[in-house]
């Protein structure tokens, strides 16, 4: 064998791999860099506080950003429960039967089907089915079904660190089974489930598909105050801007983009940062 | 104490039962809309037709058109998806110093949390542009720049289910190899990457099924105009994009109109379905076991 030959070839590829991952951090670098330097002189008071208008100079992301929290908050209210308590069961009380397989090929299905068919789903049952409407609920709910698999896979890995000892000496001092999951297996896995959780919610809020087939409006000239109102999100008030031919708009959607950026990186972070202090804290 | 704990046992076994609820919810919503649309539309001109124009005067219904462009989006997605991504879990997996990897492993991941609404943007303000200075008779809205960005937004998708698998393969399958005096990139190709091919297949079919479904990246970038081409410098259309755009216009609930997003989305739904079970498939049949 030729042995110079191998070792360049080892050489070269060395380069290849440095270069392949530089290259995907550099275009990280280009987009947020092009974003920053496009939006950030729009960023102000007025932006953060203005409803949308036919003026690009006067047009602002108060609705939309409202309108994300509304749709944040109620998505954690509705995904998070049902989330923990579907894990709960099919990690504690789960039977190796056909249905328990069934359920578990069923939930590693749901997470791979594309978000805007679950936007079908929200616009069939809650939005005509049930009457809803294009609503916050709406919108809400279809979030909740779209992260549940999600959060049902992390909180079970959560669950399923937490080692059999535990469980055993709760059940030699006489705890029911709910009593061991309540007092015992629960708070163990509270940093991993809550990691999950946030990593979840971080991806639903930059969920746009779903909410446009939902209903969400792209012009929403006042602040949501209930459940049943109409709404718009930042996800969809940056498509909206970006699909306008005027610059000035290009501007204003850049602008929402940082807000946007800056919400999902600091759900990121805090979801490192609580996986790190975990892990740490917690040797068994 | 008996009564209540069957009782929250029940209550768990429900929220896990949701899950199976939101399956029943999609197929039957699919299937009885698309069921109503294929009474009004022929299901042989749905897949024979080379027009997708239910919106105009003259309508057509050929489903091959938004096909094609759901299909050269995700080409070329994959084009820079599938390299990239098993050359980086390769290079961080055995070349990359740990302080490197440390590094930009977490830096990588970060293009994973992106919203795809940013990736869009980025496609048509940034990308397009500069694929201007290259083809000059490139158009506004192309399926080139929408795949290239889809395909970096992928990247990580790639690369990490790749790393997993390569990581699982035993460390004496490795030393092994070094102890007949392979060098690094043999090692890597020819003993750790067919063990582990299993996992990157995996991930492979992982991140078709990804593209396929991906939205928001095409409709802002990639054009509405459906078509049957594979020149990927002109605008066209992919499935998902035609459910954004008959989204955010008004159409009437229960009008034919309303009902071929239905029948869009269950030809998607399939795609996608048939690519996740088969990837279960590939995991469950071809998993070495090593012990």
């Amino acid at each position: 064998m030729a042995n110079k030959r191998n070792r360049r070839i080892d050489k070269a590829f060395r380069i290849t791999g440095l270069l392949a991952t530089c290259f995907g951090v550099f275009v990280l670098i280009i987009l947020l860099g092009s974003i920053l330097i496009k939006g950030v002189t729009r960023l102000n008071f007025q932006f953060l506080s203005s409803l949308p208008s036919r003026f690009a100079a006067k047009a602002g992301i108060l609705s939309a950003l409202s309108g994300t929290l509304w749709i944040f908050g109620l998505t954690a209210l509705f995904a998070i429960p049902v989330g923990i308590g579907a894990a709960v069961y099919l990690e504690e009380y789960g039977k190796k039967n056909k249905l328990g397989g069934f359920i578990e090929i069923n939930i590693s299905n749901l997470a791979g089907v594309p978000s805007i068919i679950y936007g079908l789903l929200g616009l069939g049952i809650f939005v005509h089915a049930l009457k809803f409407g294009p609503v916050i609920l709406a919108g809400a709910l279809t979030l909740a079904l779209l992260i549940l698999p999600i959060i049902i896979v992390s909180t079970r890995e959560a669950l399923k660190a937490v080692p059999k000892t535990i469980r055993e000496a709760a059940y030699g001092l006489g705890a029911t089974k709910w009593q061991v999951i309540r007092t015992q297996v629960l708070p163990a896995s509270a940093g991993g489930i809550l990691t999950g959780m946030i990593l979840a919610l971080a991806r639903a809020i930059g969920e746009t598909a779903p909410l446009i087939v939902v209903g969400a409006l792209a012009y929403v000239p006042f602040v949501p105050k209930s459940p049943f109102d109409n709404f718009s999100v930042l996800p969809m008030q940056i498509f909206n801007w970006v699909s306008r031919p005027q610059k000035e708009f290009t501007v204003n959607a850049a602008a929402a983009i940082i807000v946007l950026l800056v919400i999902t990186f600091i759900l990121n972070g805090f979801a490192v940062f609580l996986r790190n202090k975990w892990q740490q804290k917690v040797k068994w | 104490m008996k009564i209540k704990e069957k009782i929250i046992e029940m209550l768990l076994g429900f929220c896990a039962f949701i899950t199976v609820l939101t399956t029943f919810g999609i197929v039957y919503i699919l299937f009885s809309e698309s069921y109503r649309f294929f009474k009004e539309v022929s299901i042989v001109r749905f897949i024979t037709d080379k027009e997708w124009t239910p919106l105009f005067a003259d309508k057509q219904y050929g489903i091959m058109a938004l096909l094609s462009g759901t299909l050269l989006t995700s080409a070329i997605a994959m084009v820079v998806a599938l390299p990239l991504g098993i050359i980086i879990a390769v290079y961080l997996n055995e070349y990359a110093h740990k302080t490197v990897r440390n590094y930009l492993k977490p830096v990588l991941e970060i293009l994973a949390a992106i919203p795809t609404v940013v990736y869009g943007f980025f496609a048509l303000m940034v990308v397009t542009p500069f694929l201007k200075l290259l083809f000059p008779e490139i158009s506004g809205f192309n399926a080139l720049s929408a795949g290239l960005v889809m395909g970096v937004m992928i990247i990580p998708l790639v690369s990490s289910l790749s790393e997993d698998a390569l990581y699982a393969v035993p460390k004496s399958l490795r030393e092994a190899s070094y102890g007949m005096g392979a060098t690094k990139f043999q090692t890597s190709f020819r003993v750790l990457v067919p063990a582990a091919s299993s996992g990157i297949i995996v991930s492979f079919i992982l991140a078709i099924s990804r593209a396929v479904g991906e939205t928001m990246i095409v409709a802002i970038a990639a054009g509405q105009q459906p078509r049957l081409t594979a020149n990927p410098l002109v605008p066209i259309e992919t499935i998902t994009t035609y459910i954004v755009q008959v989204s955010s216009g008004d159409v009437v609930n229960g009008s034919v109109e309303y009902r071929t997003i239905f029948a869009a989305g269950i030809t998607l739904f399939i795609f996608t379905f048939l690519l996740n079970n088969v990837s279960h498939f590939v995991r469950k049949r071809f998993k070495q076991q090593y012990e």
